[in-house]
């Protein structure tokens, strides 16, 4: 394993053999968030079956190592968790999951987690539910296309 | 794994015939050049000679030699040096966007201390405009700073109408040519330049140790003080090794110079020329004319620069990027910006930097690399899906509608 940048040994794992890249057609959500002048965007998807439970999470990023590997390890979080329990993967977590993160890109993870609210944002709004505790994300950048 | 080192621009390494130079000077011969013994004189006397090659090298005299740390102090002491000693001729300074943050920097030091800088731009392939410079030339103003050739895309700026426009408006010109020293030819007096910074470990020399060239009458404040070394100008032992090194590397350099040049063009037009033909959404930074013989920059569409970097990284490439997230900052370069790229094709750069030993072999494995890599990123980028489904339009496309010429 090729160790750059100060990446732990996990970081460069989801980095270089990122899980769940793809689109999901027929999202039960979609998120994107931020943009491509500050050089990363994330998009996610996820696949909510009737209980709630998120059966299948997918995402595509633009960005660094990190911003990749981040989104790569959000996406197995949130696998087989309920909306409710996706709320608690923070980017504290994704960071913790992935021993850590240089300081330089901890903004890299608050991505995966914005990421993760606008595909649950999305799912609440297309079946007229609300999430508790979630609120609208606010980097989202379909605004601006 | 084999590493394929494409990052000469960077730093070099110190070639065996140097090392060999260098050794005695640690060792066996490790008086202090100041001391009267013999030991110090055989010190003494190899630096002596260090000078003297260098100031062959760019056609100057022995006595306009200074050794310095390296390339950064080489460019302080001549900005800040020269400003604080002539500023009572004036306190306004030119300099360009796209100048080394050595220099740049010195001159914002300067600018808090009260004299005024002037920035020029550059034309979408980072040639300066001798007009602009014309235009900026006041009475006040007392240096003019322009780089030699660019460290990110290479461009090689006309020095000598440059330096001749700086001396009719009365001006001062120093050039940063840290990275066309002993890369392309220089030749002080034909070019009319007055203070040039060079450092040795661009040039297969040692880190630490470079050198200013300062032309007889012109006046810099010391940066240091304390003993009376560099004739009074730069307090401190000398860096006896490194200053040895760092000639025996230009005279190595000479010996072959036009030779490695052509031969290092040679792989950078045919890389210039691969990514052109097989590469989607890319764009060549900078101009291809105007260009250091070693170095390729490009633009690529939809990707991310650290993101190129580190699998180029696993394959064993090392090369840079201009992208934000290698610096820590969340900008990306200023060179690239000042050229006029719009940030998310800025983010998206790489350069690539050939050396001595650089084969056609490795230049082609980079290239097939870079290709796999940016299929791979691509796939994972949302901005190439959204470009795929027609929902975001190519910047690139753009360029080329406007005509620029080397995008594909």
């Amino acid at each position: 394993m090729i160790m750059a940048m100060n990446y732990s040994e996990n970081v460069m794992d989801h980095f270089t053999n990122p899980r769940n890249v793809g689109e999901i057609e027929g999202a039960s959500g979609c998120g994107t968030v931020g943009n491509a002048v500050c050089g990363d965007i994330m998009r996610m998807y996820l696949d909510i079956d009737d209980d709630g439970i998120i059966q299948d999470a997918k995402f595509k990023t633009f960005g660094c190592g990190a911003a990749i590997a981040t989104s790569s390890m959000a996406t197995v979080l949130v696998k087989g968790k309920t909306v409710q329990e996706a709320l608690n993967v923070t980017n504290k977590a994704v960071m913790e999951a992935l021993d850590g993160l240089p300081p330089v890109k901890v903004h890299c993870s608050l991505l995966a987690e914005e990421a993760i609210h606008a595909a649950l944002w999305d799912y609440a709004e297309k079946n007229g539910i609300t999430i508790e505790g979630l609120e609208k994300p606010v980097a989202d950048i379909s605004d601006h296309h | 794994m084999k590493q394929i080192y494409l990052d000469h621009a960077s730093t070099t390494p110190v070639r065996p015939e140097v090392l060999e130079a260098m050794l005695p000077y640690f060792t066996e011969e490790f008086g202090n050049p100041s001391s009267i013994y013999s030991l110090g004189q055989t010190a003494s006397d190899a630096i002596t000679t260090a000078r003297e090659t260098l100031a062959t090298t760019i056609g100057a005299t022995a006595t306009e030699i200074f050794f310095t740390s390296g390339g950064t102090e080489a460019d302080n002491w001549a900005i800040k040096g020269f400003a604080h000693a002539n500023a009572a001729k004036g306190k306004h300074l030119i300099t360009s966007s796209i100048e080394h943050h050595a220099v740049l920097h010195a001159c914002e030091a300067l600018e808090r201390e009260g004299f005024e800088v002037t920035y020029l731009p550059v034309d979408e392939h980072g040639l300066l405009r001798p007009e602009d410079l014309k235009a900026a030339l006041r009475p006040d103003t007392i240096l003019v700073s322009l780089m030699f050739a660019n460290n990110e895309i290479g461009t090689i700026q006309p020095i000598g109408d440059l330096a001749a426009i700086a001396h009719e408006g009365g001006a001062v010109f120093h050039t940063d040519a840290v990275q066309a020293f002993c890369h392309e030819p220089i030749k002080v007096n034909e070019l009319g330049i007055d203070l040039l910074s060079a450092s040795a470990h661009k040039i297969y020399g040692p880190k630490g140790v470079g050198m200013l060239y300062v032309r007889t009458g012109v006046k810099l404040r010391n940066l240091l003080n304390g003993g009376q070394q560099e004739r009074g100008k730069r307090a401190t032992t000398e860096n006896v090794p490194g200053i040895v090194g760092f000639a025996k590397a230009a005279a190595l350099a000479a010996a072959d110079a036009t030779l490695e040049h052509d031969r290092q063009q040679t792989l950078r037009d045919h890389a210039i020329r691969r990514v052109l033909a097989e590469i989607p959404h890319a764009k060549l930074n900078g101009s291809w004319k105007n260009r250091l013989a070693n170095n390729v920059n490009f633009s690529f569409e939809f990707i991310e620069g650290e993101g190129m970097l580190l699998q180029l990284a696993a394959r064993g490439i090392c090369v840079s990027s201009g992208s934000a997230c290698t610096s820590g900052s969340l900008d990306p370069s200023h060179v690239l910006l000042a050229i006029g790229l719009p940030h998310e094709i800025a983010h998206g750069s790489l350069r690539l930097t050939i050396g001595r030993s650089t084969t056609l072999e490795e230049v082609d494995f980079a290239i097939d690399s870079l290709e796999t890599t940016l299929e791979n990123l691509r796939m994972m980028s949302p901005l190439y899906e959204d470009f795929q489904q027609g929902k975001v339009d190519s910047v690139i496309k753009q360029y080329a509608a406007d005509g620029f010429p080397y995008t594909n």
